[in-house]
């Protein structure tokens, strides 16, 4: 069975982002993620603000820059689709060296650049300072439909027990002399893939008597609940709030 | 440690803590599993359940707790028959550790897990919190109890999925194949919490030695009926009967010998046992 250690998303660590509630770090999450995508995209300086104010919020959660810039590696595959845009976008054109690109199209490739990035790397904060779990339970806390967090739950929790048996039906067609070029790989990914879901199925048939037997009626117990005190709030809020300052300038002005 | 037996409630105090009548089941692709099971199981017991692949023995356990609803026949628990309008009730008395941890343990940390059977009976607050500990602490894994379930190993997922049903106050633990896939320190350890547990227990198991070990008394079920019931010694014992049911004991293990230090003494009137190092239940020829 494969134990995987710790979670993929969680960086251990005793900072003072780590210390937060993690309702109060979804808020101020959601308060730089709104200013980031409401700035217009031409207010190149206040990107540069909201930027600021998120290599702060990693300093003091101890993350280095190196490891920001790994997990924003992530996003690589949609940026990717935004540097089409200058290509095939209409209107005005630009003529740099050889090629002709449209002028909607930049700014329209810049704004996905500059936004995603941002966002992901508030994002990558967050998840990197705050478990799993809690993560969850702050979700619940912040009245998020308790269905959407208990799929999550289920998500995080049997993720690594399919992608196990992924691993081990792997093994075993590789034993039996299976040797795939990278771009066949997908053939016996297709074939396995009905299997593991029927597996996976049974498995959720099992867990599903198991909850049962335990009392189950169809509801999850609420069982965490850390409260926040209001200095909490303002130590969370602070960096944020001036992220969706200088946005709410930047469309007023 | 609690008291698993009914002794709390008067009324139930000659009840058996289970009993089992002529129970019937086919399943829904015409395959009949259960062809009049009977047996019941006194406060205090240990009970191995043992037999063949196919026997039955995980169909009966799903009935225990109304899971599965039978064809024919009842379930008791405690004086409370499985019915409808009971089957909550029954699911707090009759605490099932399935055979896969990672079907029982289900949440995001072993708190969770161990805190969801007694807060689904509106159990909460230090209350909650308070049995929790002291479930995991009577499986002596009340470290890990901010753990996600799936980094512990195999053996303390386990004892974790024992934790879950002890925090509910079962009156009858039913254990579904404990010991497979442990290495065997894990099973000893298992074993220790086992025995230290003062509670009605019904074990199924392939592992005889293991049986032997922490039941005094074994059932064999076969093709769906409950075809030997004794002590688990005697059942060991009997080649022909082991044979016909397609049962087989490790090679050089002889039962007989594994009296003397090893066969528990009836449950509750004995201390918790400690594994005897002099106890080798393996013939040394």
């Amino acid at each position: 069975m494969s134990a995987g250690h710790a979670h993929a998303l969680y960086v251990h660590g005793d900072s003072r982002v780590h210390a937060l509630p993690a309702h109060v770090k979804l808020v101020a999450l959601l308060i730089v993620i709104v200013a980031v995508v409401a700035t217009p995209r031409e207010r190149v300086g206040v990107f540069a603000a909201h930027a600021v104010v998120i290599i702060a919020a990693a300093a003091c959660a101890h993350l280095s820059p190196r490891f920001i810039g790994g997990r924003l590696l992530i996003g690589a595959p949609f940026l990717a689709f935004a540097f089409l845009l200058p290509f095939v976008g209409g209107g005005d054109r630009v003529v740099v060296g050889a090629l002709s690109l449209s002028v909607g199209g930049l700014w329209g490739a810049w704004s996905v650049l500059v936004k995603g990035t941002l966002a992901l790397a508030a994002s990558v904060v967050v998840t990197a300072t705050t478990p799993v779990p809690a993560l969850l339970a702050g979700l619940s806390r912040l009245r998020v439909p308790v269905v959407i967090t208990e799929i999550a739950g289920f998500m995080v929790r049997y993720l690594e027990v399919i992608a196990g048996e992924m691993h081990r039906a792997k093994v075993a067609m590789a034993a039996r002399g299976y040797q795939p070029r990278w771009a066949w790989q997908g053939t016996a990914l297709a074939t396995s893939a009905g299997a593991l879901f029927i597996r996976s199925h049974e498995r959720g048939e099992r867990v599903y008597d198991a909850m049962l037997s335990r009392g189950y009626q169809g509801r999850l117990p609420q069982l965490d609940a850390t409260a926040a005190t209001p200095a909490d709030w303002v130590r969370a809020l602070a960096l944020p709030l001036c992220a969706a300052a200088a946005a709410a300038l930047a469309v007023i002005i | 440690m609690r008291s698993g037996g009914s002794s709390s409630r008067g009324d139930h105090l000659s009840a058996p803590a289970l009993e089992v009548r002529g129970l019937e089941y086919t399943y829904p692709d015409g395959t009949q599993v259960l062809r009049g099971t009977d047996f019941h199981i006194h406060p205090g017991e240990r009970v191995a359940l043992l037999g063949p692949n196919g026997a039955g023995k995980t169909t009966l356990v799903l009935h225990l707790n109304g899971i599965l609803t039978p064809d024919a026949g009842d379930v008791t628990v405690a004086g409370l028959a499985v019915q409808p309008r009971t089957v909550k009730e029954i699911r707090r008395r009759v605490g099932i550790v399935f055979q896969d941890p990672d079907d029982q343990l289900f949440m995001t940390t072993v708190r969770q897990d161990v805190a969801f059977g007694p807060a689904n009976y509106g159990v909460t607050g230090e209350e909650l919190d308070r049995r929790v500990l002291d479930a995991l602490t009577d499986v002596g894994m009340a470290g890990v109890v901010d753990r996600p379930p799936h980094h512990l190993s195999l053996g303390e997922r386990r004892r974790v999925a024992v934790a879950t049903v002890l925090a509910m106050n079962p009156e009858i633990l039913v254990l579904d194949e404990p010991s497979s896939n442990m290495d065997p320190a894990s099973r000893r350890e298992l074993a220790d919490v086992l025995t230290g547990l003062e509670i009605t227990l019904l074990m199924i198991t392939h592992d005889l030695p293991y049986a032997l070990e922490l039941c005094p008394r074994a059932m064999i079920m076969n093709h769906g009926r409950i075809v030997a019931d004794g002590p688990t010694a005697a059942l060991l014992g009997d080649r022909e009967l082991m044979a016909a049911n397609r049962l087989e004991l490790p090679l050089g293990f002889d039962p007989s010998l594994a009296r003397p230090e090893r066969l528990p003494a009836p449950a509750l009137t004995r201390p918790a046992q400690l594994p005897d190092p002099r106890g080798r239940p393996f013939s040394s020829k």
